[in-house]
């Protein structure tokens, strides 16, 4: 293959499909280079509507909104490649990255002067939350049973515990509800649920299913190779499971929707620094990482809410990117500040701004509090948030002269005075 | 005249037996287990060392420290001969103490009466120049330069594949239900699955083989279950260290090893606790086992990752014979029953002597065997593309066009390996299990621990091979990945 291409888009789920479509838009030649062997991501298998609320203004299932963006993509001609495994992801140098992929037509190697990552997330796993036992079927994380359910028609248990009680974790409950499934449980570790409230009252109680706050599983029991039962116990303030209050809850099936960590290693691998707190890219408000000219967009960034933002932010790399190339491989820049984290702030990007363009903030509160404003200390910038909650994250545009004059940005929520 | 040999056991003992079997003339060899695959009892869960064999006190185990010195040196040539991954890093035993140095001083003296080479001290300095990850707060160590590490699925699995590659029978989800004997010599097996008639019988059945002996009239030894637990971490994270090393060892274990796979992972472990009789199949991981070795892992690396990185925990079952030694015999009462028995650790080590050792008493016993001048000594591995050179991977793909597909994205494992796995386990006369997959071609091992391909593979296996996932196993008869297809329950479940 040895087209041009402007941008490589490694990824076609809604971010990746939104940066090169608005990338083909502002004149950008862009390769779409997907894992799977169709467009779409994650949305394919999410029949739940609450999609596109804020991009759309309406509310669509996954399929139907990732649709609208394939649709574009298709009448923008854009190239794309399918069942396309990305071995190797070399920066060479601001104008050149290559990638190597791996495909069923053999080994290509393309490359561009520019990358937008766009690779999603991955669901954290049994392990990693620390449930022990054995190991039998009938433990899976929440995208592996949304999979089998809405893509290939296949219920993978019919007595179900949940554990964690985000909006992943939720949607599934109600998934398996719908399906005539017992569900018996959503065990959520934290005092309050990690999702949205209109999810706790659509998907929990309006099918009676109970909520176990400040529940953990421990382990897992057997039966004839599956799962027989979970063992569920209270956690005291340090999220340990308090001994003496472990409780037999019988179950042939555990689904684990414990929450996202982004797809990073192929751009660490690649030299991009990664932030601990977002487990994504460091980034500045360009959406570009530390390599100049690769950005990064969607849940590879950091795990969002809504598929509307991961839609923005690719759609914001797009443009960047654009920007990027006529700048002759360069962008704009003034400095780099680096954006501390103040009061109540648990995560947020970017990390560094310039203050030449306004700023795209999303991030995460520590705790919930009510009654607060997000601001940047010392600076005339402040946007109340009647409830801050974990669950919920905050997105606020800054202008640039707003962040020009502040010579060390904190975001921090606090109080309101 | 043909003779038969039926192995009980499919561990990495019962096809080195046979693997050594297969070279006579005129020999027929089965091997039957109750599990619907190879390697799935002690050779599933166990640190994966060929140990350099300076543990293993002459006096005390004389067999174990015999066939251990002789199975490392076999490794060298089977690694190779049957394409099984492996790496050989050396080891250390790391000493908190100068009194724990002293304690581990007399390896040196049995390595010089094995003749295991590269032994010796080395004190901090060098300990930390030649590990980087190691805890500078030890006081120096004891190096065996010949250690070395395998991937023991991968091994059995290879193993098997060249033994009925070369004649060998495998009878697998088959239980052993007798022995039969008549006349004071052995005439067959029973299983579940028919009646096995036999010359020879070898038990090599891991955590059951004394209840094996006692359908033979054996009963003089019991094996009791031991449990080992590990953790491995992501392959993202560090350290990892270059050498294998481990904290010193005590009466009941080789201490705590800290190692990285020759898959890139970081693995701490085992613990070694006793477990009842009836415990046999007990593979559970605790909090308190974890928690265990870790700390013990904290004493030997500089650092640990945090706990959120291990990507999985598991357990295995280790058979402790009484008196300790491994239990190698041929009987004269009843005739023809074999022993390869109370194979603990460094049972992975020594398991290539093993087989030796039986087919030379097989040998002897049956009288007239001929080699075999057909025999065959290679078997290659699965080809994996995303590691070949560019050129060789585009040929492959040209020619199987699956190949090209990953399905599973943090080990890059394609379709094509995931079917050459389906149809090689097949070949075998192993059921079609996911863990079978895993174990071959180390798809769903990874990070996700199968959570984005899984599901995938599954439909791979339906489409190809009309299995559907509510009829797939895990592992185990009964292990279902999937419950019914989707709407079963509102339809009342008429199509289960």
């Amino acid at each position: 293959m040895s087209k041009a291409y402007d941008v490589l888009v490694m990824g076609g789920g809604p971010a990746g499909l939104a940066a090169a479509t608005k990338a083909a838009e502002l004149g950008l030649r862009p390769l779409i280079i997907e894992a799977r062997d169709r467009l779409g991501g994650v949305p394919l298998q999410c029949i739940h509507p609450g999609f596109g609320i804020h991009y759309f203004r309406e509310d669509l299932t996954g399929p139907e909104f990732v649709h609208r963006f394939i649709s574009k993509a298709e009448e923008l001609g854009i190239p794309t490649l399918l069942n396309a495994h990305v071995l190797r992801a070399e920066y060479v140098s601001p104008a050149r990255k290559v990638l190597e992929v791996i495909t069923p037509e053999g080994t290509r190697v393309v490359e561009a002067p520019t990358l937008i990552y766009a690779v999603g997330a991955r669901e954290r796993n049994r392990y990693e939350i620390g449930i022990g036992g054995p190991n039998p079927a009938g433990v899976m994380t929440a995208g592996e049973a949304q999979t089998l359910m809405d893509i290939y028609g296949v219920l993978p248990g019919k007595r179900v515990l949940i554990v964690g009680s985000g909006d992943v974790g939720l949607i599934m409950a109600r998934r398996f509800a719908l399906e005539g499934a017992e569900v018996v449980g959503v065990v959520e570790i934290l005092p309050y649920p990690s999702g949205l409230p209109r999810n706790v009252q659509q998907c929990l109680l309006d099918y009676g299913i109970p909520l176990y706050l400040r529940h953990a599983v421990v382990s897992i029991k057997e039966e004839g190779g599956r799962v027989s039962a979970a063992v569920v116990a209270e956690v005291g303030e340090d999220l340990r499971p308090l001994p003496g209050t472990e409780e037999v809850m019988g179950c042939d099936t555990v689904i684990i929707a414990t929450g996202l960590v982004p797809r990073a290693s192929t751009i660490k691998r690649m030299g991009a620094a990664i932030d601990s707190r977002t487990g994504g890219p460091y980034v500045n408000e360009w959406l570009e990482t530390s390599l100049p000219g690769v950005f990064v967009a969607g849940n590879a960034l950091i795990i969002n809410d809504y598929v509307d933002y991961a839609v923005e932010q690719g759609e914001l790399a797009a443009e960047s990117a654009r920007a990027y190339i006529e700048g002759g491989y360069s962008l704009p820049t003034a400095g780099e500040k680096r954006v501390r984290l103040g009061r109540n702030v648990r995560l947020a990007i970017p990390q560094y701004v310039s203050g030449l363009r306004d700023a795209l903030f999303y991030g995460r509160v520590s705790f919930p509090e009510d009654s607060v404003i997000l601001r940047i200390k010392g600076a005339p910038y402040k946007l109340p948030l009647i409830k801050a909650v974990p669950a919920v994250m905050f997105r606020a545009r800054v202008r640039a002269e707003v962040l020009r004059e502040v010579a060390e940005p904190v975001l921090e929520v606090v109080p309101r005075a | 005249m043909r003779r038969r040999v039926v192995v009980i056991g499919a561990g990495i003992v019962g096809v080195s037996v046979a693997r050594w079997l297969t070279r006579f003339e005129g020999l027929e060899v089965v091997v039957v287990d109750k599990e619907p695959d190879v390697g799935w009892g002690v050779t599933k869960a166990n640190t994966s060392i060929i140990h350099p064999c300076h543990e293993e006190d002459p006096d005390r185990w004389p067999v174990r420290a015999r066939l251990c010195v002789r199975g490392h040196r076999l490794w060298y040539d089977w690694v190779r001969e049957l394409d099984i991954p492996s790496r050989w890093p050396g080891e250390v035993i790391v000493a908190r103490t100068e009194e724990e140095l002293g304690r581990i001083s007399k390896y040196v003296d049995v390595a010089r009466r094995l003749g295991v080479p590269g032994v010796r001290f080395v004190d901090r300095e060098e300990l930390i120049e030649v590990e980087p990850a190691v805890n500078p707060d030890n006081v120096g160590g004891l190096l065996a330069r010949t250690a070395g590490l395998i991937s023991p699925m991968k091994a059995a699995i290879a193993i098997a594949e060249n033994a009925a590659a070369n004649g060998a029978r495998f009878l697998l989800g088959a239980r052993v239900r007798d022995i039969i004997v008549e006349g004071g010599a052995v005439r067959g097996v029973v299983t579940d699955r028919g009646v096995l008639e036999a010359d020879v019988v070898v038990n090599a059945a891991g955590v059951w083989a004394d209840e094996v002996a006692e359908m033979a009239g054996v009963r003089d030894y019991r094996i009791r279950p031991r449990r080992g637990q590990y953790a491995v971490f992501s392959d993202k994270v560090g350290p990892k260290p270059r050498l294998i090393l481990h904290t010193a060892p005590t009466p009941k274990t080789k201490g705590v090893y800290a190692v990285t796979t020759v898959d890139g992972n970081l693995m701490v472990g085992p613990t070694a606790e006793d477990l009842p009789d009836d415990a046999r199949e007990a593979r559970e991981v605790t909090g308190e086992g974890i928690d265990f070795v870790l700390e013990q892992a904290a004493k030997i690396l500089k650092s640990l990752p945090p706990r959120r990185r291990i990507i999985r925990t598991f357990a295995g079952i280790r058979p402790e014979p009484t008196g300790g030694d491994f239990i190698i015999r041929f009987h004269e009462e009843p005739w023809g029953f074999v022993e390869a028995a109370g194979i603990r650790s460094p049972g992975l080590t020594a398991a290539p002597a093993i087989g030796e050792e039986v087919a030379r008493l097989v040998r002897e016993a049956l009288g007239g065997l001929v080699e075999r001048d057909d025999w065959v000594a290679v078997r290659e591995g699965i080809p994996h593309p995303a590691t070949m050179a560019r050129q060789e991977r585009d040929a492959l793909i040209r020619a199987v066009p699956e190949y090209g597909r990953i399905i599973c994205a943090c080990r890059k494992v394609s379709e094509g390996e995931v079917i050459e796995a389906v149809e090689r386990a097949r070949a075998l006369g192993a059921g079609l299990t996911l863990d079978g997959i895993k174990f071959r071609v180390g798809a769903m091992y990874g990070d996700c621990q199968g959570s984005q391909c899984r599901a995938h593979i599954a439909y791979l296996i339906w489409r190809r091979y009309g299995v559907p996932p509510w009829e797939l196993m895990l592992n185990r008869e009964g292990s279902r990945y999937a419950l019914a297809p989707i709407k079963a329950l509102l339809r009342g479940g008429r199509d289960e």
